[in-house]
């Protein structure tokens, strides 16, 4: 197990209260928390079975189901570089090799200094122009070794 | 006077700098004193020429592209304010080829307007289909969609008025109408194009839906990795409401619809039906066994029409226009346009909406242009990650569901991912099992656990440990998932590992082994 990073349980509080009486309200919950504290602490998960009225278990089941929600917070900067079909065939998988020697970290890790973590993604709907990267939530396309170098370096530059 | 010039808003636009040219437009017409007015269009889905900017002018509208913010004070020398010829000019929009060429049906309306502003929906024919669906019975609505021959755009082509009709025959005290635009598929993106350039297409295709079938309630689940989507459709759904497009009561019919956008969370097997409705419910996306249909118990245990953003968003023009006109497009049994993409290493990378019938060559070179890369052709990959790869000679089969359905490859959503001779079909088989292993539900062992030894197996195979023998296994295996698995994830995995493997024979090694 991991150790509980801190967060602020006033703002997983009111998401739960916002949106607990949506139908379906699991996946709204856990996009609400994600968005206000940058991940899923571990104690919100009984806050949330409580709620919805659902085992704890069941909570953790969705949680770890799907890849966008995150157990422990992400680097400061989020890159990730897409590696689906039509971006693997104008080089992504020779751009996603660059990154993490650039980065010196694998995918799905952040880097020791806590600034950066890597990330696949499969398909961002920008086939026709790969390959495709996002940085902290804005797209970049037909993106090339040096292009992830610059976007890289400005984002050392800024933090 | 006051120049009106497009700078589209459309995300693949604003990844290639769409944003930095629209902020250096309007600064260097502030510094030059010249009046301008800048439209946030939607795309035309022509990538190659992304950020590609138009200038309204009395012979009507001139592009300007692929612009760069640096190129901007040169077009104000050039006076492209006027329309004036400048070395990006492209001429008047609506003649370049690319976009002459197609039938544009469903993507009437993409590029054209500004996809949030309902007066310019309405100006260019919006909401005519509601207007008119409005005076009908929901029989009748369903009958029109039943003869337009309109088959579902999500991959598996199920005749659309049929599955409202199993709704609309349901009795319940609650329907619904669910918008699959989970679009995960590599190499398509006409969902987003909908969604993000002209979302209130999307939004009268359901609340018709609605009409036809008794629901009230929709909901669209749209996938975490299209953000501009997702804000797109939120912005769009609130004018409609404000407008009495949306609401307790559409147009004064006393006919109630409302509609929410949901997000998704990034698994792609939440674009299987019955995968999605759990993830609507709250619950992990696992598949569920069919029957009962959603048709029947669907959303919350009740009748639910789950379709495609293209599916939906291609009713209004059904409506607008009658069945009859829009089932004089295509072939044989399938009838109407699809948005087809072209996409990967394809020169003239976008979208094309053309009638069904016309062969993937001339999707390719008539539109692509051939690669990016200016190598020959060697595979392309129809209908996603669970599509067939095709050689060279099988590129002159017509688009058509059954055509392809007969060669083992399938049209799917017609996205169509173009690789030239670099590309190494055992990496490439290797992959789909890999994204299946990534991506399954887990509920059926053919699919969850096959998948993991797919890729021990062809990882053996490209390392020539006992390839005869493993290429034998890999062959079992793919016939265990095929007739094993629960769901098409499981099912269609071997479509793109086979074909590579019987028309790629080289790369695993194997020169003698052919097509089977
Ligand atoms: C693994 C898998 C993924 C799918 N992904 C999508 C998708 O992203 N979008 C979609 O519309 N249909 C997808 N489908 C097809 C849907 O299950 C379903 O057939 C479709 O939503 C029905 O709508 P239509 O009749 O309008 O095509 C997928 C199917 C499978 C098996
Ligand atoms: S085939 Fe795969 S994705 Fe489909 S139900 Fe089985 S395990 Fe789930
Ligand atoms: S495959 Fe990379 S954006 Fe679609």
């Amino acid at each position: 197990m991991n150790r509980e990073q801190p967060f602020d349980v006033g703002a997983v509080r009111d998401v739960i209260a916002a949106r607990r009486h949506m139908p379906g309200a699991m996946l709204p919950i856990l996009h609400g928390i994600q968005d206000a504290v940058g991940f899923v602490p571990a104690d919100a998960v009984p806050m949330i079975a409580d709620a919805l009225n659902v085992s704890r278990a069941e909570v953790h089941g969705v949680i770890s189901f799907y890849h966008h929600f995150r157990q422990q917070p992400a680097g400061k900067h989020v890159i990730q570089v897409c590696r689906a079909e039509a971006c693997q065939s104008v080089g992504s998988e020779a751009l996603a090799r660059h990154a993490e020697k650039l980065l010196g970290c694998a995918f799905h890790e952040t880097t020791a200094d806590g600034q950066f973590s890597l990330e696949p993604v499969y398909c961002l709907g920008l086939c026709a122009c790969g390959p495709n990267v996002v940085v902290d939530g804005e797209l970049h396309a037909r993106v090339g070794a040096d292009k992830l170098d610059r976007l890289l370096q400005a984002k050392r530059g800024a933090s | 006077m006051s120049v009106t010039i497009y700078v589209p808003r459309d995300s693949a636009a604003i990844a290639l700098g769409a944003n930095d040219v629209a902020v250096a437009i309007s600064g260097e017409a502030k510094k030059r004193g010249v009046e301008i007015h800048i439209v946030r269009n939607g795309s035309r889905g022509m990538f190659w020429l992304e950020p590609m900017v138009e200038v309204a002018t009395a012979q009507g509208r001139v592009a300007y592209g692929p612009v760069d913010p640096a190129d901007v004070a040169g077009l104000f020398d050039a006076g492209f304010v006027q329309g004036g010829a400048h070395a990006l000019e492209q001429g008047l929009t609506e003649e370049i080829p690319y976009l002459k060429n197609q039938e544009r049906l469903t993507f009437a309306r993409v590029g054209i307007t500004d996809p949030v502003s309902l007066s310019d929906y309405l100006a260019h024919e919006g909401y005519a289909g509601l207007r008119r669906a409005i005076g009908m019975s929901s029989e009748a609505i369903v009958q029109e969609v039943l003869d337009s021959g309109l088959r579902g755009r999500g991959g598996a082509a199920f005749p659309t008025g049929i599955k409202w009709k199993t709704v609309a025959n349901a009795q319940a005290a609650q329907k619904y109408i669910v918008c699959n635009a989970d679009e995960g598929d590599s190499g398509t993106f006409s969902d987003r194009m909908v969604m993000e350039d002209d979302p209130f297409v999307l939004i009268e295709g359901m609340t018709i839906a609605g009409l036809a079938v008794g629901a009230t309630q929709g909901y669209i689940y749209v996938r975490s990795e299209y953000p501009h989507a997702i804000a797109a459709l939120n912005e769009a759904i609130a004018t409609a409401s404000q407008n009495g497009y949306l609401g307790a009561n559409i147009l004064g019919s006393g006919k109630a619809f409302r509609l929410e956008v949901r997000m998704g969370a990034g698994a792609y097997i939440c674009g299987e039906e019955t995968a999605l409705l759990e993830s609507l419910e709250g619950k992990r996306g696992v598949v569920r066994a069919k029957p009962p249909l959603p048709a029947l118990e669907g959303l919350f245990g009740k009748p639910t029409v789950i379709n495609n953003v293209i599916s939906l968003a291609t009713v209004p023009i059904v409506l607008a226009r009658g069945a009859a006109f829009y089932k004089n497009y295509g072939m044989g049994r399938s009838h109407g346009t699809l948005p087809f993409q072209l996409a990967g290493n394809v020169k003239y990378g976008g979208l094309v909406e053309k009638a069904f019938g016309l062969t993937l060559r001339q999707l390719l070179e008539d539109f692509g242009g051939g690669t990016l890369s200016g190598r020959p052709i060697r595979a392309v990959q129809v209908g996603g990650p669970l599509g067939a790869y095709m050689p060279q000679q099988q590129l002159d089969t017509p688009l058509d569901y059954e055509a392809f359905a007969a060669i083992g490859a399938m049209v799917g959503h017609g996205g169509m991912v173009v690789f030239d001779d670099s590309v190494d079909m055992a990496q490439q088989a290797r992959y789909a099992m890999e994204f299946c292993a990534i991506e399954s539900c887990g509920k059926c062992t053919p699919c969850r656990i096959g998948s993991t030894r797919g890729v021990e197996v062809i990882d053996k195979i490209i390392s020539n440990d006992n390839r005869p023998q493993q290429v034998h296994l890999l062959r079992d295996l793919c016939d265990t998932m095929l007739n094993g698995s629960l769901c098409a994830m499981g099912g269609l995995t071997p479509y793109p590992v086979l074909s590579a493997l019987n028309h790629f024979p080289e790369d695993f090694g194997s020169p003698t082994e052919k097509a089977a």
